[in-house]
């Protein structure tokens, strides 16, 4: 668990100083303990527990948008748990359950626990296809056609700066959206 | 849409760097200050013998109240806006402006006194109080619950509140050069009446678009 909380903190530091590989390890390395708490979250909600990946979603989402209130200076761990406890219970309780979620769903995730069955996250997915047509390009152009911001400005005819305000004012509308659907 | 998918997004937006909570603020306060300041020059404006009054310490004192209380929840609002803050000591800063005005009404009632205890209390102006601190705070609080939106406190509504303390605060600022009364008593009375109610028109706001 120690060796897992400095293991976070390093990739987050480096994410920081501009090395997306870094970051994009962090994202991946999060999202199982991220997950395996949505569904405990869930169950004791009594909601189908495959609704998760919905919420691993927003929860990566506002990991992204508010990475600039972690304190570089304090271990990750506690801060990213504090974002995903806030979602989780924002999402349940707008589902309509009052729910307690317990710190130690987040601290106690076993990195062994099998693969569960998913349905495939829906919500995103609804509100890119909201997007204005330059941003869902981009997006879906990264997300799905998986080629670089480069790329994909030779592709959209756009510059590299272009294609990266795109992307984020994509970003951060679809999370606007997702926040008051 | 898969998760992977969405991480590729996230992570070729990694360079993208957001202002912090506090240089956010700082713009958002700068933007609105003037327009609470307009709104006072032109309804109340500064009262005739402020030059005068300045030589009153008790005058001035109703501004170290004030900006202390400014500054006071502007610390703690701006700590409150990460996720994993702790509310714990922070509270107490709100002793500052609090203190202060203790001891003023400590050192004003051992003084030698025109005006007897109530009369000074109740004062002349308390109306105009009750009414000009919120109004002259609403853009100052609009701004600053805008830029703690950029945040992400765990506590909406404590950290609505906190907005609505500084703002009441930085009003109360505009507000104590026109106010004729200087009394402590008066400051403690109607001040806060004044800034309770900015506070908790914060924490109801900040419970609706606060929240992460």
């Amino acid at each position: 668990m120690r060796d897992r909380d400095d293991e976070w903190t390093g990739l987050m530091r480096a994410a920081n100083s501009g090395d997306d590989g870094s970051y994009h390890r962090l994202l991946k390395l999060i999202t199982p303990a991220l997950r395996a708490a949505a569904r405990k979250g869930l169950a004791r909600a009594g909601q189908p527990v495959d609704q998760s990946e919905d919420i691993v979603q927003d929860i990566l989402l506002a990991v992204h948008l508010k990475r600039h209130t972690w304190n570089p200076a304090a271990p990750f761990a506690p801060w990213l748990f504090a974002i995903a406890r806030n979602k989780l219970i924002d999402t349940l309780r707008r589902r309509g359950r009052r729910i307690f979620v317990d710190i130690d769903d987040f601290a106690e995730t076993i990195a062994s626990e099998p693969p569960a069955e998913v349905v495939p996250a829906g919500e995103v997915a609804l509100h890119l296809e909201a997007l204005p047509a330059r941003q869902r390009e981009v997006l879906q152009s990264i997300a799905v056609d998986n080629v670089s911001i480069k790329e994909t400005a030779l592709k959209l005819a756009m510059s590299e700066g272009a294609v990266r305000v795109a992307l984020h004012r994509g970003l951060a509308k679809l999370t606007d959206n997702l926040r008051d659907s | 849409m898969e998760t992977e998918q969405l991480i590729r997004i996230l992570a070729a937006d990694n360079r993208r760097r957001s202002p912090s909570v506090g240089q956010v603020l700082a713009v958002a306060l700068a933007a609105a200050f003037p327009v609470s300041l307009a709104l006072f020059l032109s309804t109340l404006g500064m009262r005739q013998d402020v030059m005068l009054a300045m030589h009153n310490p008790f005058f001035d004192l109703k501004f170290v109240v004030t900006l202390s209380l400014m500054i006071s929840a502007m610390a703690v609002g701006l700590h409150l806006s990460r996720p994993d803050a702790a509310l714990g000591g922070w509270v107490a800063l709100l002793f500052v402006p609090i203190v202060i005005l203790a001891i003023g009404i400590g050192w004003e009632t051992m003084l030698p006194q025109r005006l007897p205890m109530m009369v000074r209390l109740v004062g002349s102006n308390s109306m105009t109080c009750l009414l000009a601190i919120p109004l002259l705070s609403l853009p100052l609080l609009f701004a600053a619950l805008l830029a703690l939106r950029h945040g992400a406190t765990a506590r909406p509504v404590v950290s609505g509140a906190f907005a609505g303390l500084l703002s009441a605060g930085l009003a109360a600022t505009l507000y104590a050069s026109h106010c004729p009364d200087d009394s402590p008593l008066f400051v403690a009375t109607w001040y806060t009446m004044a800034t309770l109610t900015v506070t908790a028109i914060g924490a109801l706001a900040g419970a609706r678009i606060l929240r992460l």
